[in-house]
């Protein structure tokens, strides 16, 4: 192995050749925005928007660092609601994924060689279209003059029951990011399921299982992978999610990036939105932790 | 191969949840009225008062511009960190390239937000929202690029060295000839996300330049109106052209995305 490594090196740039050009850009504007942030979250808001100074000539003015960003976030029951709200949709989310997509995944991966790859495409096209596209889409179908809303206030109507508005509600958010996430969840989910050899299920029919036996003692436990996989591709986008509630939500359906949007953009108090940003990105590596834990108790079965 | 009547109408729900909003859109765009309630006829309408919205022509002229030089940038970065990650174990490129992806887009565009202005001092416009395109493209392009080293034969390149080929003449003759459907495809991958991309683009626009899907945004925040139903159908075609010409370049990109 080190004698190949000796020799065919020299067919080859020198390392720094080839991984300096794109590592210097992505530490430019990867990690070095990163740090900037975690530092800009223990600054102080400026007067007019943005960051106060560091040093000040004049001690009234407020300047250096601070833990007051942080002090803020917990003092006040708002936020802290806000992102437990926001993890409770981006888990309802995934979970409504796993099973609108784990039928799907499974009819693809059981079907002949030569349609799979279309049916894939199926699945992958509507999501290559930008989302705002779909969240427009779900604006007109829960749209108050639509059929859907008209129809289910006919329909409450009859009993009786005040008629409801689709859009802007939590229902509608939800719907909408289950649409927009969903082939995320479809494409770990038939990687795995394709790979499974269909011997396993006859060894267990043969031995006396039923159709549900047989799934959930062989194909569930086997794709735990796939969905855990699924899952964080599904999870951790959604609830950085702002457009959807923004636009399909009501005023209490907020999300984390909502309030990021807002300090960034709106009040422009850049040190309160790092902060957010940092909060949400230690959520996300905790996520990602537990997902890497639980799939690694799970590899037993793979 | 088990394939019983429920899993068919599980999986054909499915597919209608995924395909009726969007054909919703497509149908729309050709309807004679102002409300996207019912049918009343069909119309060119909408297509000729988008040919004819300056806003939305200009937007459009500068998601292209942005689009194709993040792009080929991207395209240039992604290949050789798609190269270096196949040939050097080396962990910190590795974690550099998949962090941008892996993570909430949000994130990426407010600390490229704080980036440009507290520290480069650079009013937000083309040049800021076509680095951070190209910041989120690199990983893909390297990652499809990768996939295609992998598959390939290592003893040619160990053919090349005994024949006396330099580094150049190996890359220029033997690798880049064997990863160019992969390059093309990654390419084509960045242009789409480029295009389409509305997260990272809406915090590192600032207020002069807007593109195409800043422009959907602030007219469906507005109002629903037709146009947008246009627009809409126009831009999943243009993906939908850019996928399926990516699919018949680099058939087994599809295979190994994401």
């Amino acid at each position: 192995m080190n004698d190949e490594r000796k020799l065919s090196r020299s067919t080859r740039f020198p390392r720094w050749l080839v991984s300096g050009p794109p590592l210097l850009f992505l530490l430019l504007l990867v990690a070095i925005p990163g740090v900037i942030m975690v530092f800009a979250s223990f600054r102080y808001p400026g007067e007019f928007g943005g960051l106060a100074p560091l040093a000040a000539s004049d001690p009234q003015t407020l300047h250096g660092f601070t833990t007051e960003t942080y002090r803020f976030f917990f003092s006040d029951f708002i936020y802290v609601e806000v992102f437990i709200k926001s993890f409770v949709m981006a888990l309802a989310t995934t979970l409504i994924c796993l099973v609108m997509a784990y039928p799907l995944a499974l009819l693809i991966a059981r079907s002949p060689k030569r349609s799979r790859n279309l049916m894939m495409l199926l699945v992958i096209l509507p999501f290559t279209s930008n989302f705002l596209i779909g969240i427009y889409a779900w604006m007109i179908i829960l749209g108050p003059q639509a059929a859907l809303n008209q129809l289910i206030n006919i329909l409450l109507g009859i009993f009786g029951a005040a008629p409801v508005q689709l859009l802007f509600s939590p229902f509608a958010v939800m719907i909408t990011m289950v649409y927009v996430y969903l082939p995320f969840m479809v494409l770990p989910l038939y990687t795995n399921l394709e790979k499974h050899d269909p011997a396993l299920l006859d060894a267990a029919q043969d031995l006396g299982a039923n159709a549900w036996q047989r799934f959930w003692r062989v194909t569930f436990p086997l794709s735990q992978p796939g969905i855990f996989a699924g899952s964080a591709l599904v999870f951790i986008p959604a609830i950085g999610m702002f457009a959807v509630p923004e636009l399909l939500g009501g005023i209490g359906d907020i999300m984390i990036g909502n309030l990021i949007k807002d300090q960034f953009l709106g009040t422009r108090d850049w040190p309160f939105g790092s902060t957010l940003a940092i909060l949400l990105t230690l959520a996300v590596l905790l996520v990602v932790w537990l997902v890497a834990k639980l799939s690694g108790r799970g590899g037993r079965y793979a | 191969m088990r394939r019983g009547p429920w899993l068919w109408a599980a999986a054909l729900a499915a597919y209608a949840f995924l395909y009726l909003p969007l054909t919703i859109v497509v149908i729309y765009s050709f309807n004679d009225s102002r409300l996207n309630a019912e049918w009343v006829g069909f119309t060119w309408h909408w297509y000729h008062e988008l040919f004819h919205d300056e806003d939305m022509l200009i937007a459009a002229g500068n998601s292209l511009l942005i689009a194709l030089i993040a792009s080929l940038s991207a395209t240039l970065l992604g290949t050789m960190a798609g190269l270096a990650m196949h040939r050097y174990d080396l962990k910190l490129l590795n974690f550099m390239v998949l962090a941008p992806v892996a993570m909430p887009e949000i994130l990426l565009g407010v600390s490229l937000l704080l980036f440009f202005i507290q520290v480069l001092n650079l009013t937000l416009g083309m040049l800021s929202i076509v680095l951070a395109h190209i910041t989120f493209s690199i990983g893909f392009v390297a990652v499809i690029v990768r996939a295609q080293l992998t598959s390939i034969d290592e003893s040619l390149f160990e053919a090349a060295r005994d024949l006396g080929a330099t580094p150049w003449e190996t890359f220029r003759y033997v690798t880049f000839p064997l990863i160019l459907p992969a390059v093309i495809a990654g390419g084509l991958m960045a242009f789409t996300l480029s295009i389409d991309d509305f997260v990272v683009t809406f915090f590192t626009a600032g207020v002069g330049v807007q593109t195409l899907p800043l422009r959907i945004y602030s007219m469906i925040k507005i109002a629903v109106t037709p146009e947008v139903n246009a627009v809409s159908t126009l831009m999943m075609l243009l993906t939908l052209g850019m996928i399926v010409l990516a699919s018949r370049i680099a058939p087994d990109v599809l295979k190994g995305k994401v």
